[in-house]
């Protein structure tokens, strides 16, 4: 299983990349709107770039749900992939 | 950028594009285009997949996104904003989603064909409009198949299977592509297929973000759409720089000998080269250069060249470097020879130590990662380096042309005075104002030439018509031929008539297959007599320096002008008084209007 905090090292990784932005630190309770460019088109590609990272899907269902950081990270904890 | 070419890696160009951007944006001599997306879908990361695959061939492009689906309305209603953008292209990015009237069952022959023509006329009534307000060029995709079957296998062959229906409204497309200038289908189909339609069409994307195909598919779809674009502005790749062991044949001709060569249809290992082969062939049918370079002994390459079972021939090549020199060394040499620019070149090697060694040394040059032989093809098709879009018959007879090249340079050798060479070529000219049959050569044209280019002002096949059509410029071409041969459509200049009696050259190319045969020179006296007829008394000159056109730097002080400025940068302006007579400089060619 992995830890939480190697999830939070890995998931802000993603999130510079994605916004290319070196000063984010994401906290569970990060929502988009801690975050500029994070708007609904922005989304989609951090979703796809956080699955190719842990190795996972998300369904629709999970996605439409999510409210903060800290559910990403309990879906990615559930799946418990590589 | 390694990372721009295929095979690519998507997830990393998605997640870096930011970057990856950034980076691109660092380069020189960028062109800026407008490009209008017109969606019937979402759009986002199409066009920000489009923007850095862009970059990456040299192109800056500014973007017009329409709203969500306002695909149609922003056609055939227009928008303010769209009308100021003036876009250079409109990509109309349509997809199956698109399609309102699909047949049903119950539907008879008379109903499907009125549904299909409905559905044609709907876009063919947004291409009409758009031609008729914008100078653009269109790019429409055409769709790709459904992604189930109610019919299964008979979804594709019943007149009432939406597999049947696309496959017919595809058709139509392609029939409207082939009449219709400055329009291009972006083949999604084919793309699709390509990359595996159940992926291809994940509804998870559709439902969640409106989304036409998957994201991760998202890179395959706009690098097929930038290979059309940097295509129509000329940045295609003109030839073949080939390795010979285990890239043309299996082994190593001077260790195996000959006869141990993996060539032909005997063994499963010699029929893949001799494919390979085969499709390097084809492209001279395209106009592109093949030429060898490879580490052996002349006579081993040639007596490899020359194997029965092999359809590449000596004579296929036009220049053939078979020595122990260094492959970028050689490479050098040959766009010396043929006077073109070595980033126009694709360096097939399947040693990535070659490949490394000439990316290294030699900027812009495409070295294809090939692996094993059974993907070479594969792997250098879908880069789309020699992607067709406006193909003229100067293309077929490119690589005659280059031979011929190579006779002239014998002959040279031959005499000791050059003009008394020039004349031994028995050269002939025309050179006369705009021709139709010509237009989309000078397009070409403009957009090709770099070295002998004074201001790399480039013209779309819709710029030069427009210029074609207005009184307001003097706009001629050269043609030359000579004892060897006919170099066709090889030199163009547009100038711009302003208050009365002034002339501003916007544009002076010539191709560099016939650099010092004193064209420039025929072409100036043309232009003086065009310009003395139009009333003309001052001519005025631009040059605009790139990291290319050295070689015209001093073009107008041989021309006879005078300078008049020069700015920190080296842009200069030149004039030339002709309202008291000109004396034609040149004696060497026989000019025909």
């Amino acid at each position: 299983m992995m830890e939480n905090q190697e999830i939070y090292e890995r998931l802000n990784n993603v999130f510079r990349d994605i916004f290319d932005d070196e000063s984010i630190v994401v906290k569970p309770e990060t929502t988009s709107n801690d975050i500029e460019d994070w708007d609904s088109l922005e989304h989609i590609n951090l979703v796809v770039a956080v699955e190719q990272e842990f190795g996972m899907k998300f369904n629709m269902n999970e996605v439409t749900t999510m409210k903060n950081v800290g559910d990403m990270v309990k879906i990615i904890l559930e799946r418990k992939t590589k | 950028m390694k990372q721009l070419e295929y095979p690519f890696d998507e997830n990393y160009l998605i997640k870096n594009k930011k970057k990856i951007k950034k980076e691109l944006l660092q380069k020189d001599d960028l062109i800026e285009k407008n490009i209008a997306i017109l969606g019937g879908s979402t759009t986002s990361e199409i066009k920000n997949m489009l923007e850095i695959f862009l970059l990456n061939y040299g192109i800056k492009p500014n973007f017009y996104e329409s709203e969500y689906n306002k695909f149609y309305e922003d056609a055939i209603f227009g928008n303010e904003e769209l009308d100021n953008f003036k876009p250079d292209i409109i990509y109309i990015h349509t997809t199956n989603r698109n399609i309102m009237e699909y047949p049903n069952m119950y539907d008879d022959e008379n109903t499907i064909v009125d549904k299909l023509n409905m559905e044609y006329e709907k876009f063919k009534k947004i291409w009409d409009k758009l031609f008729s307000k914008f100078d653009s060029t269109i790019i429409q995709n055409n769709f790709e198949y459904p992604y189930y079957r109610l019919l299964g296998n008979k979804d594709a062959v019943d007149i009432h299977g939406k597999t049947n229906f696309i496959t017919k409204l595809n058709q139509k497309f392609y029939d409207y592509a082939n009449v219709t200038k400055n329009f291009f289908i972006n083949d999604i189909n084919y793309i699709s297929s390509c990359y595996g339609l159940d992926r291809w069409a994940n509804q998870f994307y559709w439902h969640m973000y409106k989304y036409a195909m998957e994201v991760p598919a998202i890179p395959y779809l706009s690098f097929n759409l930038a290979n059309i674009i940097k295509s129509i502005y000329g940045k295609n790749k003109k030839a073949l720089v080939l390795d010979l062991d285990n890239t043309l044949w299996g082994g190593i001709v001077g260790d195996d000998g000959v006869e141990n060569l993996a060539i032909g249809p005997e063994v499963p290992s010699g029929q893949v080269f001799s494919e390979f082969q085969n499709y390097l062939k084809e492209h001279k049918n395209l106009g592109i250069i093949l030429n060898v370079n490879s580490k052996n002994e002349y006579e081993n390459a040639i007596a490899g060249l020359n194997h029965p079972a092999g359809t590449l021939k000596p004579d296929d090549f036009i220049i053939i470097k078979a020595n122990w020199n260094p492959k970028n060394l050689n490479i050098k040499d040959i766009a010396e020879e043929l006077n073109l620019g070595a980033d126009s070149f694709v360096f097939v090697d399947d040693n990535p130590a070659e490949r490394k060694i000439v990316q290294n040394y030699i900027e812009g040059i495409a070295t294809p990662e090939i692996d094993i032989p059974e993907n070479y093809i594969k792997i250098i098709d879908h880069n789309g380096y020699f992607e067709v879009t406006n193909f003229s018959n100067e293309d077929l007879k490119k690589n005659e042309l280059y031979k011929d090249n190579a006779k002239r340079s014998q002959m040279m050798a031959t005499f000791d005075n050059y003009e008394d060479y020039l004349l031994s070529l028995k050269m002939k000219a025309e050179i006369t104002t705009f021709k139709p049959i010509y237009l989309e050569r000078i397009s070409q044209l403009s957009n090709k030439s770099n070295q002998f280019n004074l201001t790399t002002k480039r013209y779309s096949l819709a710029d030069i018509e427009a210029v074609n059509n207005d009184d307001n410029y003097i706009k001629l071409y050269g043609k030359l031929e000579d004892i060897f041969g006919d170099n066709g459509v090889i030199t163009v200049v547009i100038g711009n008539i302003k208050n009365k009696d002034e002339l501003h050259i916007d544009l002076w190319i010539m191709s560099c297959r016939v650099l010092k045969r004193n064209m420039e020179f025929a072409m100036m006296d043309m232009l003086v007599k065009k310009a003395q007829e139009k009333g003309i008394k001052t001519i005025y000159g631009y040059y605009y320096p790139t990291a290319k056109n050295k070689m015209v730097n001093n073009f107008y002080d041989l021309q006879g002008f005078e300078e008049i400025s020069c700015d920190e940068k080296g842009n200069k302006k030149y004039k030339l008084d002709i309202s008291k007579g000109y004396t034609n400089k040149n004696n060497v060619i026989e000019v025909n209007e």
